[in-house]
């Protein structure tokens, strides 16, 4: 076989998607409107699939704190925090995060994705195991593909089957990583944590929990599920992302454990990337503020999710496990069905995520929605109506 | 302890009520290719396996797995270092 040719299969599905003048995946956003409105592929569409869950992208004081770090310190910091230095901002958010997450140490990445790229591909060495939940994200598996360790999974959620496999491990559960994550971007359950870290607790075990779709939206002050659920000392590596609901782009870890410090010298992916830009770390700066103080935007964005799920629940809809501001859809295994229930929502104005098998928990396609603080009581109620027509439409729903 | 027969012998027995297409399963049925299985069964299935040999197979080895006969060996390996 050719270099190439292993591309064959995958072209011809998206010509096949073209070719139906419906792709999911390469949607274009014409014009941003605001935290909850676009353009997208020439339709006005109430966005209800961006993870914007506080809606602070257009905050006036991000904005302005980016313009001025834009303005005085440029657009970009052109190389690697450890060949061109530490910026002010870069350390100073660093202090936040850690006074905010009360650990002593913390570190700034470029992205989630390199974060969780560099704690997986540098702290468990080659005689270590990674025991991980099998719902990880990508960039969860990933880290683990660059690590030398032992990787094994476990079933989601699963504290029994977790407990079983350190049993297992003997000696070794004291040389295990243990990751979750705690909401999970597919299905919007969250992680038992609480038993999790219990468990992890007496077998003597790490704890790594990625708090990327829970970090502003659980928790009091807004620092994720274990917070809410009162295990913040149990856990070694709290890792998450500005991308969510501090609307930039970025990445952190906190932690009680001084090795994290020492990852600078070793992690790759820390090592080897430009550093973010002065107006994403200032914004950051800004939103981290803004989402510590968020009691009333975490109230918000809780209620829109009631009021979503509640609605969606009355047509009938079949939804995830559990309530949070990721709301699943649960569509037939029907590809082709689900491609034109996704593409008519966006021609009637509703912008929702389509994800297919294998990135789905089972054989079914599903829609993902993500609720934000931003989204008014009206958009919600358009957003319903908008379903039950299409949702009729196609019987998922009774007329 | 159980000799490499023993833990295919058991192997099949597990598999078998789990495959649609387990008529002719042998130590050379391929785990993809032959069973009938997606990627996803093929990952219930061996937490089966792994439930029935009390182990936890590591998901790095798994490229290496490709019939039941590299299962029972990965098996046998990882019970040999008990």
């Amino acid at each position: 076989m050719k270099l190439l040719e292993k591309f064959q299969a995958l072209g011809q599905a998206r010509d096949q998607l073209k070719n139906l003048g419906v792709d999911p995946f390469n949607v274009v956003v014409e014009k941003i409107l605001s935290p909850t409105e676009a353009i997208v592929n020439g339709h006005r569409v109430i966005l209800a699939g961006t993870n914007n869950y506080l809606g602070l992208t257009f905050h006036p004081e991000c904005i302005a704190a980016a313009e001025k770090a834009l303005r005085e310190e440029g657009c970009g910091t052109t190389g690697s925090r450890m060949a061109n230095g530490n910026y002010a901002d870069h350390l100073a958010l660093e202090r936040e995060f850690a006074e905010f997450y009360r650990k002593p140490y913390s570190v700034v990445f470029s992205t989630g994705y390199l974060a969780n790229l560099a704690l997986l591909s540098t702290l468990p060495g080659a005689d270590d195991v990674i025991l991980l939940d099998a719902d990880c994200h990508a960039s969860i598996y990933d880290g683990c593909k660059m690590s030398p360790a032992e990787v094994i999974r476990f079933r989601h959620n699963d504290v029994d089957d977790l407990a079983k496999r350190l049993r297992r491990l003997k000696d070794r559960a004291q040389r295990t990583l243990v990751v979750v994550e705690g909401l999970y971007s597919m299905l919007g359950d969250t992680a038992p944590l609480k038993a999790i870290a219990e468990i992890k607790d007496e077998y003597g075990a790490c704890l790594m929990v990625d708090e990327a779709h829970s970090l502003g939206v659980l928790g009091e002050s807004g620092r994720g599920l274990a917070e809410a659920e009162g295990v913040e000392a149990l856990v070694d590596f709290t890792v998450g992302t500005f991308s969510k609901s501090l609307g930039a782009i970025g990445g952190y870890c906190v932690s009680p454990h001084r090795e994290l410090d020492i990852l600078r010298y070793t992690a790759r992916p820390y090592i080897f990337t430009a550093s973010s830009s002065p107006a994403q770390i200032a914004s950051t700066r800004v939103a981290l503020r803004l989402l510590r103080d968020g009691g009333e935007l975490r109230r918000r964005l809780w209620s829109n999710a009631e009021r979503f799920h509640q609605g969606l629940s009355s047509l009938g809809c079949q939804l995830g496990p559990q309530m949070s501001p990721v709301i699943p859809i649960l569509l037939s295994e029907s590809r082709e069905d689900s491609l034109l229930v996704w593409h008519e929502l966006l021609q009637n104005g509703v912008y929702v995520n389509l994800v297919m098998p294998p990135a789905t928990p089972d054989h079914r396609c599903l829609l993902r929605c993500s609720m934000s603080a931003a989204h008014t009581p009206e958009q919600i109620d358009q957003l319903l109506e908008t379903c039950a027509k299409v949702f009729a439409a196609h019987g998922l729903v009774s007329h | 302890m159980k000799t490499y027969q023993d833990i295919l012998n058991e192997l099949l027995e597990t598999i078998r009520p789990l495959a649609p297409n387990a008529d002719s399963l042998t130590e050379d049925t391929e785990l993809m290719g032959n069973l009938g299985l997606d990627s996803m069964k093929v990952m219930n299935l061996l937490q089966e396996v792994e439930d029935h040999f009390d182990v936890s197979i590591p998901i790095n080895v798994l490229p290496d797995v490709r019939t039941v006969g590299d299962l029972a060996r990965k098996i046998h390996e990882i019970l040999g270092e008990r």
